[in-house]
């Protein structure tokens, strides 16, 4: 299994469990900083409970889970919202506000969380709309006027509007077309390599294993909440691990 | 067959039993929910804008389905109460009753269920539907309270508002009586205004509006709390949506008797 010295995400022995069901099993692993890390695995395996344990909207059972150094559980409701700011994240199906327009999306962190001007506010929005391929003319177009992959990349520039530390992609791939679905790969590549002079760690939660091994620097494989494989991608193609190659091969 | 009667019997008491408990059980998260809620109305920011967009949403929108029943409501009583009344030769108390009736009883109640039904409902809708979409998990993960953000501008709005809607429905109800009573019942008109304002206090207004205001808040607590519990897609806001309205409604006649009970004390 692989360690770091100074991780972007630390997981160590959490355990969670709902009424007699053990959805995270003594889990540890560490996610490295300025890296696409990949977690993978079947339905059910307990993804997305980690991912709200990552986020701190969960608690463990058991266990301490820490974030750029910071031990989730020693901050009380206030500071967590605060400290959630260094999160970005794009939702499996892009989570927009129906009721804004895309470009209000966007500015929508910026106006909560930023004393910027209006007229930054609607620089800096057009800027990351336009960096993610957004076409001027779709900026005031309500979520349900644009298609699926233009609600995503939507969904990004607004994770990536308070420039996070931390990317996090929910099934960013799920249910999108093969076109769309390499445009979606290019982004996240293209967000974690545009902020090399910053920190920026990105961590995609998928069990999308094509998608997976063309983008990830480091993969993780999660099996009935414990990670039984955690390497780095072209060591992961290898696996000897029997649950592993049957889910590549699939 | 004795035994099949027994177990039968067992079912239906063990249903009973599990249906009261699961009621309890709902009353006290709702009450959980609107102590939440009270907590972060005191809290910054305060959300103007989004109060504003509800007061527009829940007051104005209602309007017109108010003012209608509010002047059917006030014609339909003038009438009725006519007919009860000159049997016994005091139709003159006609405006008086009708005035009274709607200011204490009719305005807030009607007020209360027409607003259960449709500013309620929507709201169970859009949080639903802002639920299963992740869009509330978006404001979370934002750092933004949901509850502040989306529940407690719906509630001050919808206590600031169904008072206000309650006035006009008494409005419009007196006026629909009047028109009714003065050009078809033939009602003096004189003494169509001499008795009411003999008879009618400021209190009985007062009392409605205190009536209207709990409403508001109930109806809006429970309209929120059944939008943030549902799960399960389409079909989970539809049902979120039923149980906001059933639940507001029955509390909304439930609360009158508690109130009424207590008003007549106090005022």
């Amino acid at each position: 299994m692989l360690t770091f010295e100074n991780p972007a995400i630390s997981i160590q022995n959490v355990t969670k469990i709902f009424g007699e069901q053990t959805v995270l099993n003594e889990l540890n692993f560490d996610i490295e900083r300025n890296k696409i890390t990949t977690i993978l695995g079947f339905s059910g395996a307990g993804k997305s409970t980690l991912l709200k344990h990552i986020l701190g909207i969960m608690n463990p059972t058991s266990g301490v889970v820490s974030v750029l150094g910071q031990d989730l559980s020693k901050l009380d409701k206030m500071e967590l919202r605060e400290f959630r700011r260094n999160f970005g994240m794009l939702f499996q199906y892009a989570a927009l506000f129906d009721s804004f327009t895309a470009q209000e999306n966007v500015a929508f962190p910026l106006k909560e969380f930023t004393k910027l001007k209006e007229s930054e506010i609607t620089e800096k929005v057009k800027d990351l709309l336009i960096s993610v391929g957004i076409k001027e003319e779709s900026f005031t177009r309500l979520p349900s006027e644009l298609s699926g992959g233009m609600r995503k990349r939507v969904g990004l520039a607004r994770g990536l509007a308070l420039s996070p530390h931390i990317m996090l992609y929910d099934e960013p791939t799920t249910g999108l077309d093969p076109i769309t679905t390499k445009m979606v790969n290019n982004l996240i590549v293209e967000t974690a390599t545009q902020h090399k002079d910053r920190e920026m760690t990105s961590v995609i939660i998928s069990h999308d294993v094509r998608a997976t091994l063309e983008i990830s620097d480091y993969v993780a494989f999660l099996d009935r909440g414990k990670i039984i494989e955690y390497l780095p991608v072209e060591e992961f193609k290898k696996s000897d691990k029997e649950l592993v190659q049957e889910f590549l091969n699939l | 067959m004795i035994t099949k009667l027994k177990t039968y019997l067992e079912t239906k008491i063990e249903e009973f039993g599990r249906n009261l408990l699961d009621m309890v059980d709902g009353l006290g998260m709702i009450t959980l929910f609107a102590g939440r809620s009270f907590y972060w109305m005191g809290k910054r920011p305060f959300r103007i804008r989004l109060l504003f967009e509800q007061l527009y949403s829940i007051g104005n929108k209602s309007m017109t389905i108010i003012l209608l029943a509010g002047l059917f409501t006030g014609m339909v009583f003038c009438t009725q109460t006519y007919l009860g009344f000159k049997m016994i030769n005091v139709d003159s108390l006609v405006g008086a009753i009708v005035a009274i009736s709607l200011a204490k009883e009719l305005a807030p109640v009607l007020t209360g269920l027409i607003v259960a039904g449709r500013a309620g409902s929507a709201m169970a809708a859009q949080i639903g539907s802002m639920k299963v979409t992740e869009q509330i998990d978006a404001l979370e993960v934002m750092g933004i309270n949901s509850i502040q953000y989306l529940a407690v501008p719906r509630i001050v709005a919808a206590t600031i508002a169904v008072p206000m809607l309650s006035i006009c429905f008494l409005f419009i109800g007196n006026l629909g009586a009047y028109l009714i009573g003065t050009t078809t019942l033939m009602i003096d008109e004189a003494m169509f205004f001499s008795k009411l304002s003999e008879f009618m206090v400021v209190a009985d207004v007062a009392q409605g509006v205190i009536k209207a205001t709990v409403f508001g808040f109930v109806i809006a607590v429970i309209g929120t709390y059944f939008g943030f519990q549902v799960e399960k897609g389409a079909v989970g806001v539809g049902r979120g949506t039923n149980q906001a309205v059933v639940w507001g409604m029955v509390s909304v006649l439930v609360l009158d008797y508690f109130l009424t009970t207590f008003l007549v004390k106090i005022l």
